[in-house]
């Protein structure tokens, strides 16, 4: 794809022909795809999955536009065969918004739907579990609405005037002394508060709790809460598990413990501005991230870039694809119970990498690399005593293949990893498409799906490799598939090395500070390590984006967390979170 | 075989053991402490344990490597410190998290503003790293530091730098990032010669007229 060539193209024309009542073509300037009617969504929808075979829902996210009184609720809808999307909209009432839920038709949207819930307020008809999901009950207020205002509210847009020419520093907490920061709802006591998610999540599950599983032995159903705390959580997550006896009957999900409103951030921060925060979303993938949001605004842009840039970010993207499963692999055997010495060598090679990026970027994992038009540095010509393409070059051609095939050897065939494994947390191929499953997950299911190669970005047309999949959708196909995944990072890290241009520019035009991008919404997606990782961003032609969502592949992947761990052992849940290998600065935001 | 797969783990593992060992042992007991041994063991060709030991050495900064900025001055042959920065106030627009804070000075007598700051503040509680007043400063005049000890005792006084902390001579900055450096002073050499050229060329098509 070129910088300029939308990845939601060429729309069915007949879309607004099939349903002349409620769907208009989306005429604004800078936007694509269809208006459909509140009334006519789930038809509608129902038939763009049907008839027109876009079974794969990508992204839903709100967008708030006060001047027109609405909010917006956006879709973007891709087929699992490959190809270009279809975005769709639904425009309600800012005052009452409801629209229909789609968690119906697309089960992968009951959390993005509650998150819109959360955010913007939108009832969703239908849905069924409508709660908050970030924040929790005390929470006063939707916080993307353009006009709620944090307690250290400052200015709606950076950069704030007090900073310069008249900088009289002060701490943010001087303006807000303790107990002062914090806003409730009207008539909201603390001090009486019952918490009533907890009870809603007890009370969804309570009626499957009860006496017996029918046997001659009498037995009671019991709730744990695994985590927040909880080593086994990869963070603060929580699971709310019901067991009878060791088997799980049901499960929730509890997360936003490590929620700090990062797209309301991303909306007062200049474009620019956003690029190092995305390094910290999924914060052992800052390359690949900060790749996702560049080509979302460069799409807007609609600039080019160079040869030599596009070769580095594909480098870098791939290493960091390593370094990532290499963890899930790693972490995915902490969980199974072999305490660290399987992590540590799954990470050491991570070390090299790492070295790499610092020497590169100036920051071993908050990388900040990518420029819209480029990248910030051309790769270093030593790195400690090594010239760096010979460092490159012994990493990709010889260490790496080495270290995996170790890895292989020392986990793949291992009687306890495989009983451990295999049949566990099965996800059927339907069930997956259909919860938005995306990356190693959705492709241990079966599903050929890789975004490098379905819908591809940057130049990985160019390059040789091959799209691993495997047929039975079990926590040891996951950790196979990161396995092969590594090996084609090789390869094409090797073909990277082996046909990057020496010399050239890294960056189109001047580095510029303040840029301002073109009025118009654009979706950039790519391949992250995790799953599929979309940029929503709307601009109006400013400096500030108007609207800037991200679609974490960590936190939709979750939405399916539940329906996999049934029926299994209080045991294997564990590893089925860790083979769904998730990362809370993501899954929070 | 049943268990056979364990087995060729475990060989892996002892591979790894004894790897360790024969590694030590090429060192002759030089293998810690010592930063040419460091390169090599944490590098490609290292065999061994990937480890620093950490606080007696360090893995060595790379010269790109980037912790809370500082601020340059030249040093005028009397020994006062001429700023590079103007307090053009850029860095601190650009800053994602808007922790820079510069107070620009004016001129006493005209009231107009001169390129000095009176005050520029960091607040490295904030500060996120990321090297944007670095990169986009147009007069190299802030740039990333390497020491990355920065803890202390009292967040609440100790962790605002004002500028007399911030201030270091270029020659600091220099021995830092040594090929940074090179490349920015041969720019900054090119635009000094060129600007003589403009004053000169000027000055002589102000002199043509006087002496015609
Ligand atoms: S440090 Fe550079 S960018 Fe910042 S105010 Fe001074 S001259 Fe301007
Ligand atoms: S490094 Fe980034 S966050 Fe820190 S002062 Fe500079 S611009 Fe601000």
């Amino acid at each position: 794809m070129s910088a300029t060539a939308p990845t939601v193209a060429a729309l069915p024309a007949n879309l607004a022909e099939h349903f002349p009542a409620g769907v208009v073509a989306d005429t604004r300037k800078g936007y694509e795809g269809y208006v459909v009617g509140a009334a006519q969504l789930l038809q509608v929808a129902g038939a763009i999955r049907d008839k027109l075979g876009y079974n794969y829902l990508s992204s839903v996210t709100g967008v708030d536009y006060p001047e027109s009184n609405q909010i917006e609720v956006v879709y973007h809808a891709y087929k699992t065969s490959g190809g270009p999307g279809l975005n769709f909209k639904v425009q309600a009432d800012r005052n009452d918004p409801v629209v229909p839920s789609l968690v119906g038709l697309y089960p992968g949207a009951e959390f993005q739907e509650r998150e819109i819930f959360d955010m913007y307020g939108v009832r969703f008809d239908g849905h069924p579990d409508l709660r908050r999901i970030l924040m929790w009950d005390g929470f006063a207020g939707y916080p993307l609405r353009k006009d709620w205002k944090e307690p250290f509210f400052e200015e709606d847009l950076k950069p704030f005037a007090s900073r310069w020419p008249g900088g009289d520093v002060r701490r943010s907490e001087e303006l807000d002394p303790f107990g002062a920061n914090v806003q409730y709802p009207p008539e909201f006591d603390p001090y009486e508060w019952t918490p009533e998610t907890e009870t809603a999540i007890y009370k969804l599950i309570q009626p499957k709790a009860g006496n017996g599983n029918g046997g001659h032995l009498k037995t009671d159903k019991l709730i744990v809460n695994i985590g927040p705390q909880h080593p086994s959580t990869h963070g603060v997550f929580r699971m709310v598990v019901v067991l009878d006896g060791e088997t799980v009957v049901d499960l929730k999900p509890v997360m936003g413990y490590l929620h700090r409103n990062h797209e309301k951030i991303g909306e007062r921060n200049t474009f620019l501005q956003n690029m190092p925060y995305t390094d910290r979303l999924d914060y052992l993938a800052s390359m690949s991230n900060n790749h996702a949001y560049a080509l979302s605004v460069e799409r807007l842009m609609g600039v080019k870039v160079p040869e030599r840039a596009e070769y580095l970010r594909v480098l870098m993207v791939e290493l960091t694809r390593i370094c990532s499963h290499m963890w899930a692999i790693g972490f995915l055997l902490n969980d199974l119970g072999a305490f660290q010495t399987p992590a540590l060598y799954a990470i050491k090679e991570r070390e090299l990498i790492l070295d790499l990026f610092e020497a590169t970027a100036g920051s071993r994992m908050m990388c900040n690399y990518m420029r819209f038009g480029g990248v910030s540095r051309d790769l270093p010509a030593a790195l400690r005593d090594e010239n760096t393409m010979d460092f490159l070059r012994d990493l990709v051609n010889n260490r790496l293949s080495y270290a995996i095939d170790e890895l292989d050897r020392f986990l793949t065939n291992s009687e306890i990893l495989r009983s451990r494994c295999i049949g566990v947390g099965v996800l059927p191929a339907e069930k997956a498409i259909a919860y938005s499953a995306a990356g190693p997950l959705l492709r241990a299911s079966g599903v050929n799906y890789d975004l490098r190669r379905a819908d591809p970005y940057s130049i990985y047309d160019r390059f040789d490799f091959n799209v691993c999949t495997r047929p039975n959708g079990d926590v040891y196909d996951r950790y196979l598939v990161r396995i092969d995944e590594m090996r084609e990072s090789v390869r094409i890290c090797q073909q990277v090395v082996a046909g990057m241009p020496t010399g050239g520019e890294i960056l189109a035009g001047k580095p510029q500070y303040n840029v301002r991008v073109p009025a118009g919404e654009s979706y950039g997606r790519v391949e992250n390590p995790k799953g599929e990782l979309g940029f929503y961003v709307v601009s109006t032609g400013k400096t500030n984006p108007w609207r800037y969502h991200v679609r974490a592949p960590s936190f939709v992947n979750l939405t399916l967390l539940g329906e996999v761990c049934k029926g299994h052992k209080i045991a294997d849940v564990v590893v089925i979170l860790g083979s769904i290998d998730i990362v809370l600065g993501e899954v929070d935001r | 075989m049943y268990g056979s797969g364990i087995l060729a783990g475990l060989g892996v593992t002892l591979k790894h053991f004894v790897d360790s060992y024969v590694d030590d042992l090429k060192f002759l007991g030089q293998r810690y402490y010592n930063p040419a041994s460091l390169n090599q063991r944490q590098g490609t060709r290292g065999k061994g344990v990937f480890t620093v030991q950490f606080p007696e050495e360090k893995l060595p900064t790379p010269e790109r490597f980037r912790f809370i900025p500082f601020l340059l001055y030249d040093e005028k042959p009397d020994g006062t410190h001429d700023d590079r920065c103007t307090s053009c106030g850029i860095c601190a627009k650009v800053c994602p998290p808007q922790c820079i804070w510069i107070k620009r000075s004016n001129d006493p007598v005209t009231g107009r503003p001169v390129p000095q700051p009176a005050a520029f503040y960091i607040d490295i509680d904030i500060c996120m790293n990321c090297g944007y007043c670095a990169e986009y400063c147009p007069f190299d005049a802030i740039k990333m530091d390497h020491d990355y000890e920065l803890a202390s005792f009292d967040r609440t006084s100790a962790h605002i730098f004002d500028k007399q902390k911030l201030d270091k001579p270029v020659a600091y900055y220099a021995s830092l990032r040594p090929t940074d450096y090179a490349a920015e002073e041969l720019v900054r050499a090119e635009e000094e010669a060129k600007k003589a050229a403009k004053k000169a060329d000027a000055a002589a098509k102000a002199a043509a007229p006087a002496t015609a």
